[in-house]
């Protein structure tokens, strides 16, 4: 079995695996990372997006050995010494989660937007969030959330 | 003291889920842990003649692999239907066994055949591709339409009828009928939908040899309630040997109540493996085959009126197609949830609803966010609208002209349902306020100079909520009561734990219902944690559907508090040396009616622990059980209209603007209930525009079982929503609360396509009304215009 090696939330890992694991497993199975979700097979809901060297990914869409030498981050590494990142505290704020499934993904993607479009109007969110489904919230707050979180971003 | 009682505050369980430690079924695995996958039938009907198994036993990795013929050699049961549905001339519904793993036939595309356990879930799902199933196919059935005519899915059921039902007065409506100066007719089709909660099911049996004891942990919105069904109904279990824990739950909307094949099988394949935990997670594709899909009726419904257009009668004749087999409530959705709604708001004094029920080649279809009100509503509200533009009467005025009125509750209707409260007549002005009816006509015109087809649509809906009252349900037919439990404890130190027998998969309770408490206690609500999911911690419990938690769930929360301030009473009187009946309470405090003698509870919750010197006559501890069954349904309403701007050029409906007034009762935490309104309008738009589950007419194959092919609501397909309440509270029960889970799913449907027929100037359009049939609609209605 091949070996990756990554560094995941600034830790360095490495693993044997299966050459067919995907990045997703690897991530759940072997990291034991379980924030990062898998909502279905066909690489549309976004219940798995991390962000690999810095923009975000479908880690059900890459194999782990793709991201071998990569800088991978996953929601667990998002709010550093106990403070939750704004994107997070915003989604709290503004009841932008509800049973909480799609949120790793959604924050993780979000996350991403911001660093892009620091000021994202309401069309360009909803734009962007073609990649991730929610069946809960209707996107409503979701959308409130990201922008907010792009105000407090820019400072 | 913070009063939480009614407050936007944020939610207790948001942190874990945004820094990914939410707990769910996927995320649990348990020491020495086989993985299952179930082998299904590519067919919609077929024998099964053989299942050669032998291939993928040799493969790597695998533990075992489990046929029908296995369970059948066991003793396995079949899985029940749970609501005994009585028909027009008095019989039973036909009830044909529904086996966990497939016998002899199997009866849609996504039925169990066989169950392949493994080391790994690749090799599971390696050697499930081994598996031989002979088949000899048979024709299939799948559409609704087809049903009564096609080819027999059960011996047991001949034209394909599981029942023939219906409800009100025949002979009233005929005669209503026969005086009418009018009469208005729709013909509907309600989509079947497939419910797609993100997290998909999945579930890990565990049998302990030791105690003989079984855990199963589930994506349930009922633990108890799938404990019940399991040990009683389909493997015979003693209920006490067996724990189902339903941990954090990724979003149910109805489709996480059921007691499946799957869990069932995992349990049972723990037990024949002495002991393995077997662990099972659907894949999306085997979400869209055999979760339990909803809705899919067709309907003819008519209304006779009198020239002012006063409803004098209606009449309603529906298809529903309850699929291959019945799920644990899917009797129950197009009858008891849907003929007895048929009033909606209205005083129509005479209705008739004839219901028959069929089995397809198709998925089992059951109760889907709303269950049975969306389709009532969805016939109501269209049929409501068609009158109004057959008579040239304004939508809102024909609502206004038949509205049951605020003195007229407790309303009882001609179909079963007692009413017992709603001003219907001030959400409807409320919404049209919000939505500036007044100047509709202006924004149709300016639409109109840009080239594009306004529309504006009302949806006046009512539900019965609160499920249910025991006595109720059990003389229509339910097998089980519908109450709810609560145990409320005070800890030695101070704080309290409450264990709820309802269920939160997205809902917040852990919030709510710690408002809630801390509101009675006088404490904050950080100091109350909310225990779910666990039929181990929990005492006992029915769950979450129906819109029930807080009006039912939260009943039995706040009957347990007024056991503990009971409790208190007979503490505190004995230490302030005064007798029980002068012993007041008030926010957290005891006190002697008329002195300034008082204990904190607190104190109280310490001395029951402490009971250093009670007398014999005060047990100690401050910990109460309560159960709560409602006496009566709840009847949550509201108006929600929605205001569409087509392309008839690219066939697109935009939603120009969305307002919902509803009256959910007394709400606690305005936050989570604009929440809830939101997500289950967009479910609504997503029935209206986008949703569709199709089957093939020929092969019966599932046409639409992925993401690819099943459009999800993304989140540019809708807008922002502008949500006002309303609030009366419930009479009945102590929270006053009427359940806002389901309401946006029941308005949305009605509001949008009334707004789409309107702006098209046709009826002539089904749900959904995706991009191509609008645009094809709306062709031919330029085309003359353009000739
Ligand atoms: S799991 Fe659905 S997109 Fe990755
Ligand atoms: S919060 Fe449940 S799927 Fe988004």
């Amino acid at each position: 079995m091949p070996t990756v090696t990554m560094t995941v939330n600034g830790q360095q890992v490495s693993r044997d695996v299966d050459p067919r694991t995907l990045l997703v497993d690897f991530i759940r199975n072997e990291l034991h990372l379980t924030g990062t979700h898998v909502g279905c097979d066909t690489s549309q809901c976004g219940a798995c997006v991390v962000h690999v060297d810095g923009t975000s990914q479908k880690a059900c869409t890459m194999l782990a050995m793709q991201a071998d030498g990569c800088e991978v981050a996953t929601i667990e590494g998002l709010a550093k010494n106990g403070e939750l990142h704004p994107m997070q505290a915003a989604f709290k704020e503004h009841h932008g989660l509800q049973c909480g499934f799609c949120t790793p993904g959604m924050v993780m993607s979000a996350v991403d937007l911001v660093q892009r479009n620091p000021d994202p109007d309401e069309h360009e969110v909803r734009e962007w969030l073609e990649g991730n489904i929610c069946r809960c919230t209707g996107y409503h707050n979701i959308v409130k959330a990201i922008q907010h979180a792009a105000k407090e971003m820019r400072g | 003291m913070p009063d939480t009682g009614a407050q936007r505050v944020l939610r207790k369980e948001d942190n874990r889920f945004l820094t990914g430690r939410g707990r769910y079924t996927d995320d649990f695995n348990r020491q020495g842990q086989a993985y299952g996958v179930f082998v299904r039938s590519e067919m919609a009907h077929a024998k099964i003649k053989s299942v050669d198994t032998s291939q993928a036993e040799q493969a790597p990795g695998v533990v075992a692999v489990f046929t029908g013929k296995d369970m059948e050699a066991d003793g396995v049961g079949s899985l029940p239907c749970g609501w005994t549905v009585t028909d027009r001339h008095g019989n039973p519904h036909k009830a044909p066994p529904h086996w966990p793993l497939a016998r002899d036939k199997v009866r849609y595309v996504g039925d169990q055949v066989a169950f392949v356990i493994a080391e790994t879930d690749a090799q599971a799902r390696d050697a499930a591709e081994l598996v031989a199933v002979d088949y000899e196919p048979l024709d299939a059935v799948v559409e609704t339409g087809k049903a009564l005519n096609g080819p027999q899915v059960h011996e047991e059921a001949p034209d394909n009828l599981c029942f023939d039902w219906e409800i009100g007065d025949k002979q009233a409506t005929d005669d209503a009928f026969a005086k009418a100066d009018h009469v208005s007719k729709v013909e509907l089709v309600n989509n079947r939908l497939v419910p797609n909660a993100i997290e998909p099911r999945a579930a890990i049996g565990e049998y302990d040899p030791g105690g003989d004891e079984y855990t199963l942990y589930s994506t349930s919105q009922n633990p108890h309630l799938l404990r019940l069904i399991l040990c009683a109904f389909v493997l015979n279990l003693p209920e006490h040997k067996v724990r189902v824990v339903a941990p954090d739950v990724g979003g149910g909307f109805g489709s996480k109540i059921y007691c499946y094949a799957e869990e069932t099988t995992c349990v049972w394949a723990s037990k024949k493996l002495d002991g393995r935990p077997v662990k099972w997670v659907a894949t999306r594709t085997e979400a869209f085959q055999a979760d339990a899909h909803g809705r899919d009726h067709i309907t003819t419904a008519e209304m006779a009126l009198d020239k002012d257009g006063k409803f004098l009668g209606m009449r309603v004749d529906t298809i529903a197609n309850l699929g291959a087999y019945l799920s644990n409530f899917s009797t129950a959705v197009p009858t008891y949830l849907y003929g007895t709604l048929l009033a909606g708001q209205y005083k129509t004094p005479a209705i008739h609803g004839n219901v028959k029920a069929v089995f397809t080649n198709t998925a089992p279809v059951d109760a889907y966010r709303g269950a049975g009100r969306p389709e009532a509503t969805y016939v109501v509200e269209r049929l409501v609208e068609r009158c109004a533009r057959d008579l040239n009467i304004d939508p809102a005025e024909i609502r206004r002209r038949n509205f049951v009125q605020p003195d007229e509750f407790p309303y009882q209707t001609p179909v079963a349902l007692t009413y017992d409260s709603g001003q219907y007549e001030l959400a409807l002005d409320e919404a049209l306020k919000m939505i500036d009816y007044r100047n509709f006509a202006q924004r149709r015109q300016e639409s109109e100079r840009r080239g594009k087809l306004r529309g504006i649509g009302f949806s006046a809906y009512i539900e019965a909520c609160g499920i249910a009252p025991s006595q109720v349900v059990g003389a229509l037919g339910a097998g089980v009561g519908l109450w709810e439990s609560a145990q409320v404890r005070f800890n030695a130190t101070g704080s309290i734990s409450v264990f709820t027998g309802s269920h939160s998969h997205g809902q917040g309770h852990e919030t709510t219902f710690a408002q809630m408490v801390a509101d009675k206690f006088g404490t904050d609500y950080n100091n109350v944690d909310i225990v779910h999911g666990d039929t181990g911690r929990i005492p006992m419990g029915m769950g979450t559907y129906g819109s029930r938690s807080l009006a039912v769930g939260g009943s039995a929360i706040l009957r347990a508090c007024d056991k503990v301030v009971e409790k208190g009473k007979k503490i505190a009187a004995h230490m302030l040396e005064a007798s029980v009946d002068d012993i007041e309470f008030d926010q957290g405090t005891f006190r002697v009616a008329g002195t300034d003698k008082q204990k904190s509870i607190g104190e109280i919750a310490f001395a029951a622990y402490v009971p250093h010197d009670f007398p014999q006559d005060v047990e100690p501890g401050l910990d109460e059980t309560a159960f709560y069954d409602p006496a009566n349904f709840t009847y949550p309403s509201g108006v929600h209209i929605a205001e569409v701007e087509i392309d008839p050029d690219t066939g697109e409906t935009q939603i120009a603007d969305w307002v919902a007034v509803d009256d959910f009762g007394r709400v606690i935490n305005p936050m989570i209930v604009e929440g809830q309104v939101h997500g289950g309008i967009a479910q609504g738009v997503g029935q209206a525009l986008l949703e569709n589950t199709v089957y093939d007419p020929d092969s019966g194959q599932l046409v639409t079982g992925s993401y690819q092919d099943y459009t999800m609501p993304r989140a540019d397909d809708l807008p922002s929503f502008r949500v006002g309440m309303t609030e009366t509270p419930c009479p009945h029960n102590p929270v006053g609360a009427k359940g806002c889970g389901e309401a946006g799913a029941i308005a949305a449907p009605a509001a949008l396509m009334n707004a789409i027929t309107d702006a098209l100037g046709t009826e002539d359009i089904q749900m959904p009304a995706t991009r191509e049939k609008v645009w094809r609609v709306a062709q031919q209605r330029l085309a003359p215009a353009a000739e």
